[in-house]
């Protein structure tokens, strides 16, 4: 305490003590050992990564100009896509729904739905659309089916997550006016909840889907459907003009999607 | 009828906040109750409909015990009280006329209440509800809408939608002006003569308890330390309601003061 009183006396000021500055050294260097380490171990092919320029180039030549021929085969992958992303985000809808009920900490029954309802959610989010294609590949066999159900898997655990947290948010005192009209359950759920998160729950979907269109381009790659899967033929027969088209029609899509959703979402909002 | 008989709610561990509470209403007698912030009277009504659970005591109205019931035996219980809040409790993004007709929630069917196909009878009991409390030129417009008044207005109606035999009210005009808070309660009082319905407020203004009530009911400390008239609602009963805390008309001046600690003493 003397030495405060005599900092102060003498108008010596730093923002860091000397332990928090100690910390502070720790934390940059250990950033700095975890960069080089990772480095240092994944191993790169640097005569690779030198000589990108040229391989850019070639590629860059190889794909010039983009090739139309095979227009109809795309338009139809791509409306394949789109399907895709809407069907699995409409058919998500009744999965998320009740589980974002049972995941909300004002609505679901008991601590046991509770957990059942995180779970649920967890592990959907965990894991990643292409590795849920995978394993519905594996089970349904390559085709739009495994696609969908891969991008449902997904979206389960985004919709009922930011739905269940909506539930959450919502405003207590509607709820017990409607249970004081001697509302069952249901009926309290249908007017004092259901009006509080619709804003919520249409701007959640519409993002969902604009998410999904994106997810199902890459959907093919792994044999699930849609437009990837004609982009990993082309890739494959080394068609890098079509692979190019392929691209400019990707691009397009997200773009459309993107416009079309932010439109969508003025309206409802 | 209703009858409250040795009530007690107990929060947790804590201190009873109501302890052994009696109480009687019948007829169509409004009454209010009065007394300070956390003397019990938001409780007292919510044990009524069950909003809270009471801890024991039993409140019968009509001669059917409330307490104790469960599952689909409260909610025809519940039908039967309207209830009126202090922040009117609407659905905002529905419009009037659905919030209104809410008040059926307890009557209609699961379906009925999805597709908004409500009994006729229940549409042309609204409207009619909505005429006499003037506000039928709103019945499309969202609930979000309308003024404090107005909304307040809306609450009352769908109190009255589901055939109360009593109406609680909680602090129904404390987020109102003075103005519209003397329009909600002479309302209140005129309803409930035409309807022959008992009507319970609870109430912070005693200006407003004496002029629209017939009976005033004072508690302090959970419980019922006045209960009579209002022209024997005197400076007495104020003092000892609102004693040591500034009183809501006078500034407690320091006789009132030392009378009430003499009662608290004496108590």
């Amino acid at each position: 305490m003397v030495d405060h009183a005599a900092k102060l006396k003498d108008h010596v000021w730093s923002r860091y003590d000397r332990k928090e500055q100690l910390i502070r050294y720790g934390i940059y260097l250990a950033t700095l050992v975890a960069v080089v380490w990772a480095i240092k171990d994944i191993d790169i092919f640097w005569p690779w990564a030198w000589d990108a320029p040229n391989q850019i180039q070639s590629l860059g030549s190889r794909m010039w100009p983009p090739e139309f021929s095979r227009w109809d085969a795309i338009f139809h992958a791509m409306l394949e896509t789109v399907h895709i992303a809407t069907l699995s985000t409409m058919l998500t809808i009744f999965i998320a729904l009740p589980v974002s009920y049972i995941a909300a900490q004002n609505t679901t029954p008991n601590k046991a739905t509770l957990w059942l309802g995180r779970f649920i959610l967890v592990s959907s989010r965990s894991v990643n659309t292409i590795i849920w294609a995978l394993l519905f590949v594996a089970i349904f066999g390559p085709g739009v089916l495994a696609g969908i159900l891969a991008v449902m898997f997904r979206s389960i655990g985004f919709i009922g997550k930011l739905m269940g947290e909506a539930i959450e948010e919502i405003d207590r005192n509607p709820v017990e006016a409607m249970q004081a009209t001697g509302a069952s359950k249901m009926k309290v759920v249908l007017y004092a909840i259901v009006p509080q998160v619709m804003p919520a729950f249409f701007a959640i979907i519409i993002l969902r889907w604009d998410i999904n269109i994106r997810e199902s381009t890459v959907l093919g790659l792994v044999g699930a459907g849609g437009i990837g899967v004609l982009l990993q033929g082309s890739i494959d027969l080394f068609a890098w003009q079509t692979v190019a088209t392929i691209l400019l029609a990707i691009i397009v899509l997200v773009i459309l999607g993107e416009a079309i959703t932010s439109i969508l979402r003025k309206k409802v909002i | 009828m209703l009858e409250i008989t040795n009530l007690v709610k107990r929060y947790g561990q804590n201190d009873p906040v109501l302890k052994g509470l009696d109480l009687t209403v019948d007829g169509s007698s409004v009454v209010s109750i009065v007394g300070a912030s956390g003397a019990g009277k938001s409780t007292l009504l919510r044990c009524i409909n069950r909003l809270v659970e009471p801890t024991s005591g039993s409140i019968k109205l009509n001669g059917h015990e409330l307490v104790n019931l469960r599952g689909s035996a409260l909610r025809h219980s519940r039908r039967r009280i309207g209830m009126v809040f202090q922040g009117f409790n609407l659905i905002d993004r529905l419009t009037v006329m659905e919030n209104v007709l809410s008040g059926r929630l307890g009557y209609v069917s699961f379906f009925q209440a999805l597709t908004r196909r409500f009994p006729q009878t229940d549409i042309d009991r609204a409207f009619n509800f909505m005429e006499r409390v003037g506000i039928a030129q709103y019945a499309d417009k969202r609930a979000d809408q309308l003024s404090g008044g107005e909304r307040q207005r809306v609450a009352v109606v769908r109190a009255l939608m589901q055939e109360p035999q009593i109406l609680l009210a909680d602090e129904p005009t404390a987020s109102l002006d003075p103005k519209t808070s003397q329009q909600i309660m002479s309302l209140l009082q005129s309803l409930a003569s035409e309807m022959s319905l008992p009507v319970l407020i609870n109430i912070h203004n005693v200006t407003q308890a004496r002029m629209y009530t017939d009976r005033i009911v004072g508690m302090r400390h959970g419980q019922m330390i006045f209960d009579g008239e209002p022209k024997d609602f005197n400076q007495d009963a104020l003092d000892a309601i609102y004693g040591g805390i500034e009183s809501p008309e006078e500034d407690g001046d320091d006789s009132a003061r030392q009378a009430s600690q003499d009662q608290e003493a004496s108590a």
